[in-house]
């Protein structure tokens, strides 16, 4: 957490690699990373993004469709936590907030999700998705607006609060949002198209759990090409300015409060999003799915996978999805009996975390990163010395 | 009245055992300028400890001070271990760090002890005093709970004023540089913070068990109102983390007691006060100025 | 291979069971309870010749872990014992149990792991309202049995329609409101009663039943949210509205609080009376054992408060039951002695093998549900009343008795009385307490053809 009295960031301008500049500023001198590794890729940001979108999309159906049901309704649980973490890492890594709090918000978007389902005839999928986003958002810039002023520990804080303080209010209003017990979401079936195009592209059986994981499967691709975009333009060159140049940004105009108010509600919507998704996937908004555990999940993903990268979110979003059942099955096979096992995942996980900070403190996106770097430099060298001294 | 002295009662001792639990967070962040998610855990572990030799037929007394030894040591070896490597690093990794200490410790002492309820003693009466005829909430533990932390604080607040180890921690937690070259041991400094601010959570989470029953999870309740409580106190300042614990164990007490379905809305009411407090005075009640000088 | 593919195979599968029957027209049947004749078949998914896999998802680590992780030991020693014994039809009962923390995020992921993965014939016990109503669609939907749920929550059984697969077990909390409600109506018709309630539908059910009989007779209601341990200001309530005849819809931890508290408070009410969720004298006695030192023995607090019981508890040494469950926790070999957390769970464990049995030779998904149906309102076994299953409710057992605590055990005060849900009437149970069979393993006819 930021200290008033501790350089935040050493680094000298704001740079566009979020994760060397985030975690690993300590480490490494600021370099300027290039852009000659994705010749292969077109040179317009949009366009490359909508390349990737395509790859991503072919790729989600693939995966869905050789994986074995189980293995979707996981990728399902991935989507969500990606989405929630893909927005966090926004508010994090660039904009330099820290937020225990976005398990509250995925909260305000999953109760009204489950709401707009409790209709007898509920408006599209979409639609419902989208105003949940909205939902989360509104609330997202009121918090935002609150956060903009706070630092370091007072900001963590605050947001922790809000993670344990906001399900609350869904225990008192147990008439509208269902108390202890929650809401719970009949989601909706999958349509016919979705059916004729499962049976056209593999011939497997489209159930609802396939339905709900490429319904999060679009809903994470979509998150991600938004935040990409927005990550590359103008506004995300601002962010980083603002985290990294704080007075330098303020001299040059910038109003700081307004940036991160804005930072705040943009992971918010995320949040929302993800929230929704969540609400289809668990079948049910109940005040114990949103614990503090989820925010401070969402953070150790996003840290883990590397600060302030797409790709980071995902791959910690994925070990919270895969890890625990991968740890209590093998305890399982290695002889311990059901609760032994159960109680071997979370102290795997919380192991993990610790030895990959301490080993890999710029994440695994990061630490690849730094590592190819390092063996670029190594290599331009040799090729410079042995160049001069042949 | 009766209702309202023993609602006040209540509150405050609450408050004093978020209070000891602030005391012991605004230590560390004094120290290393980290926020220490795992100190529930490591209190509970000691808990635990403490549990263990009571049943071992050791006397309460002994079972205590053993478990602020092992609270002790369990501080420093975390800092030497664990955090030193992080330390200086991104600030959000020493968070990480901790939470994944936390979820570690809990998992760990699930796996030695069990984790079913475990009855856990305390010294004294749990029966009110009566004033007059009515019985007023505020028991022999509680008053043990109530000197225990004001003690505890004194102690604190001696150290740091009045000794040289104290006047090296406070030098090396506001400028390492200037205290290495004063000649400070900087690194035995940390050390020493995490290890006393170890003792002191232990303590809280000793008296919290007192009378009551402990399980791996028991102290989860407490990092997010101590977390509160030292945020809303101002994290420099240990009165302000006194003051802080009050505040909110009062407000709690009161919120439970007097708005209809009341404890739904303990932790709402917690988040309300919290940003209240923070938009009025983001740094806290006793920020800066008052930090500075304690 | 697909989900649906596969329900056509376990279809066909059926289909050749009842033809081999026919065929057999009722051949020998050393089992008891077989469908007929035959052989063992791997009749639907989940059941081999030789073995059907269980699922359940309990708390096994978190803030709700204490108490109910003990279930599934219990659950897990009982099979085991059926196993040693032969198992069901020749089958052994292969159990799988995994982790959900008490977090419905967790259960759904737990629970498609147990269908999909797994591929348990059946889900067995599943724990908690909130984290098994996030299930209860998804198996509902996909055909698998949901078989008596650890809760006492209305969902699971008064709409069979919508829930056609899924079954209570324990007495819900609405009837048994009600039975503690006319008992106070009758017994204590001038006490002034103050509810000390769960904020959520453990205790709204419990409330509604008991206001059935005695709403002008409640002063207060207060209701504590579990996690927030000081209850100081819900008693200081209790204490000011004068209520002399508390009744606590709450969990074992909180019957702990709640009585330190009052002891703190020096509120004395004439009568506590716990439901039964609450009540488990061992249990709190042993949160209170230490209490404070020499200050208070034992459960010594709780003397003299009366609950209600549709199990018999480890206290009673001399229920055949308890002397029979006592003997499979031994032969188990776990850690740990003989709770009534695994009590309840070899009960369960005991009308899941009925239901087992009933299902015949080669049971299938849509067959134990047939089974339960027809014949679970007949089965005897540790729990006091019959259960309600039938066609139109999936229920679980009608009624409880009424007992007082005396140390660590209890005495009856009221024989056992059952009831139903809504304006059912209140009737005494005339049918005499089963002893368990030889081994203590069930042995019901099939109750399908």
């Amino acid at each position: 957490m930021s200290a008033p009295n501790t350089p935040v960031s050493a680094a000298g301008a704001a740079t566009e690699e979020a994760p060397l500049t985030a975690t690993a500023a300590a480490n490494v001198p600021s370099t300027q990373a290039t852009e000659s590794g994705r010749s292969f890729l077109p040179a317009s940001t949009l366009l490359r993004h909508l390349v990737t979108v395509l790859l991503a999309i072919v790729g989600s159906v693939i995966l869905l469709e050789i994986t074995d049901p189980f293995t979707n309704s996981q990728l399902a649980q991935l989507s969500y936590y990606a989405i929630a973490a893909g927005g966090l890492t926004v508010l994090t890594g660039l904009n330099g907030q820290i937020s225990l709090g976005h398990g509250a918000l995925m909260a305000v978007g999953a109760y009204t999700t489950a709401l707009f389902l409790q209709a007898d005839e509920p408006v599209a999928l979409p639609l419902i998705l989208l105003v949940s986003v909205l939902t989360a958002t509104v609330v997202g810039a009121l918090v935002g607006v609150a956060a903009a002023r706070l630092h370091g520990p007072y900001l963590a804080g605050a947001t922790l609060a809000l993670a344990v303080g906001l399900p609350g209010l869904a225990i008192y209003f147990h008439d509208t949002l269902g108390g202890e017990q929650g809401l719970r979401v009949r989601a909706p079936q999958p349509p016919d198209l979705f059916k004729e195009f499962i049976g056209w592209v593999s011939g497997n059986s489209a159930t609802g759990t396939k339905w709900l994981a490429y319904v999060g499967a679009i809903c994470l691709i979509l998150t991600y090409f938004l935040l990409a975009n927005l990550v590359r333009s103008r506004i995300g060159r601002t962010w980083r300015a603002v985290r990294d140049q704080e007075v330098a940004a303020e001299l040059a105009g910038i109003n700081l409060g307004a940036w991160r108010v804005l930072a705040f509600t943009v992971s918010a919507a995320a949040a929302g999003l993800a929230g929704g998704v969540l609400a289809l996937v668990i079948r049910l908004a109940a005040p114990s799915g949103f614990t503090l555990v989820l925010s401070l999940s969402l953070l150790t993903a996003i840290v883990l996978g590397g600060l302030g990268s797409l790709l980071g979110a995902l791959l910690g979003s994925a070990l919270l999805v895969f890890l625990p059942p991968f740890v209590t099955d093998l305890g399982a096979d290695l002889g311990l009996d059901n609760t032994e096992a159960a109680q071997l995942a979370p102290f795997v996980y919380g192991v993990v975390l610790i030895v990959a900070m301490i080993f890999a403190p710029a994440g695994f996106v990061g630490t690849v990163r730094l590592r190819w770097l390092t063996y670029r430099a190594k290599q331009r060298a040799a090729a410079a010395r042995s160049s001069s001294g042949g | 009245m009766q209702q309202f002295i023993n609602i006040t009662l209540s509150g405050l001792v609450e408050g004093m055992i978020y209070a000891a639990f602030a005391l012991a967070l605004v230590l560390i962040w004094r120290s290393t300028r980290i926020v220490n998610f795992a100190q529930g855990a490591m209190a509970a572990a000691t808990a635990f400890i403490a549990l263990a030799l009571i049943d071992a037929g050791q006397s309460y007394w002994v079972a205590l001070i053993v478990a602020l030894v092992s609270g002790f040591v369990l501080g420093a070896i975390v800092e030497r271990v664990i955090i030193r490597p992080v330390e200086g690093g991104p600030e959000l990794n020493a968070v990480i760090v901790t939470l994944g200490l936390f979820v570690a410790i809990q998992a760990l002492i699930a796996i030695v002890f069990g984790s079913a309820f475990q009855s856990f003693p305390t010294p004294f009466g749990v029966r009110g005093f009566e004033v007059g005829d009515t019985t007023i909430a505020l028991t022999p533990t509680s008053l043990y709970i109530i000197g225990s932390v004001l003690i505890t604080m004194a102690l604190l607040v001696a150290l740091f004023r009045f000794t040289r180890v104290g006047l090296a921690m406070r030098a090396s937690a506001f400028g390492q540089e200037v205290a290495r070259l004063l000649g400070v041991r900087v690194g035995r400094m940390l050390t020493l913070g995490w290890a006393l601010a170890a003792v002191v959570g232990s303590l809280s989470g000793l008296l919290i068990a007192g009378g009551e029953f402990i399980y791996p999870a028991y102290m989860d309740s407490l990092i997010v109102f101590g977390f509160v409580a030292a945020v809303l106190g101002g994290l420099d300042s240990p009165v302000g983390a006194i003051v802080g614990g009050l505040l909110l164990g009062l407000a709690l007490s009161y919120v439970s007691g007097y708005l209809p379905r009341g404890s739904a809305l303990v932790n709402v009411a917690a988040l309300v006060i919290l940003m209240v407090v923070l938009l009025v005075r983001p740094g806290g009640l006793f920020a800066s100025s008052v930090a500075r000088r304690a | 291979m697909s989900r649906s593919s596969r329900r056509l195979v376990s279809f066909l599968a059926a289909a050749t069971v009842v033809s081999t029957v026919a065929a057999c027209g009722g051949g020998n049947n050393d089992d008891g309870g077989g469908g007929g004749g035959g052989e063992n078949e791997a009749s639907d998914i989940g059941v081999t010749e030789d073995s059907i896999k269980l699922g359940a998802h309990y708390p096994l680590t978190g803030v709700a872990a204490p108490g109910y992780s003990e279930i599934p030991t219990g659950v897990q020693a009982y099979f085991d014992w059926v196993n040693e014994n032969g198992g069901v039809n020749g089958r052994q009962i292969e159990y799988i149990y995994r982790d959900d923390a008490y977090n419905p995020t967790n259960t759904t992921q737990v629970v498609n792991q147990l269908v999909l993965e797994d591929e348990v014939f059946a889900i067995v016990g599943g724990l908690g309202t909130p984290t098994h109503s996030a299930v209860l669609d998804f198996l509902n939907s996909e055909g698998v049995p949901d078989l008596f749920v650890s809760s006492g929550s209305l969902l699971w059984g008064e709409d069979p329609e919508t829930n056609p697969y899924t079954f209570g077990w324990q007495t819900d909390y609405e009837s048994e409101g009600k039975i503690i409600g006319e008992y106070i109506a009758e017994e204590f018709p001038d006490a002034k009663v103050g509810l000390f309630l769960q904020d959520d539908d453990f205790g709204e059910d419990g409330e509604a039943g008991i206001r059935e009989y005695i709403d002008d007779q409640i002063v207060a209601a207060v209701r504590y949210t579990p996690g927030n341990t000081n209850v100081a200001p819900q008693i200081s309530e209790l204490q000011a509205a004068g209520a002399d005849f508390v009744v606590g819809f709450n969990v074992p931890s909180y019957t702990a609080l709640s009585q330190l508290t009052a002891l703190q408070l020096g509120y004395q009410p004439e009568q506590w009376f716990y439901s039964n969720v609450g009540s488990d004298p061992a249990l709190v006695g042993s949160l209170l054992a230490r209490f404070s030192q020499g200050a208070v023995s034992d459960a010594s607090l709780l003397d003299g408060a009366l609950t209600t019981g549709y199990l018999p508890t480890v206290d009673q040494t001399d229920n055949p039951w308890i002397q029979q469950f006592q003997e499979i926790w031994e032969a188990s070999g776990q850690e740990g002695e003989l709770t009534n957390y695994r009590v309840y769970g070899m009960s369960q464990a005991y009308t899941t093998v009925q239901a087992l049995q009933a299902a015949g030779q080669n049971p299938t998904r849509d067959g134990i549900v047939e089974a339960i149906e027809t014949a679970g309102a007949d089965w005897e076994g540790p729990v006091f009343a019959p259960y309600r299953y039938s066609a139109d409710s999936h229920m679980g057992t009608s009624g409880m008795s009424i007992e007082r605590i005396v140390g660590n055990g209890s005495e009856e005060v009221q024989p056992v009385r059952v009831t139903d849900i809504g304006n059912a009437k209140i009737e005494e149970f005339d049918g005499e307490p089963a002893s368990p069979p030889q081994n203590g393993i069930p042995d019901e006819e099939s109750a399908v053809d």
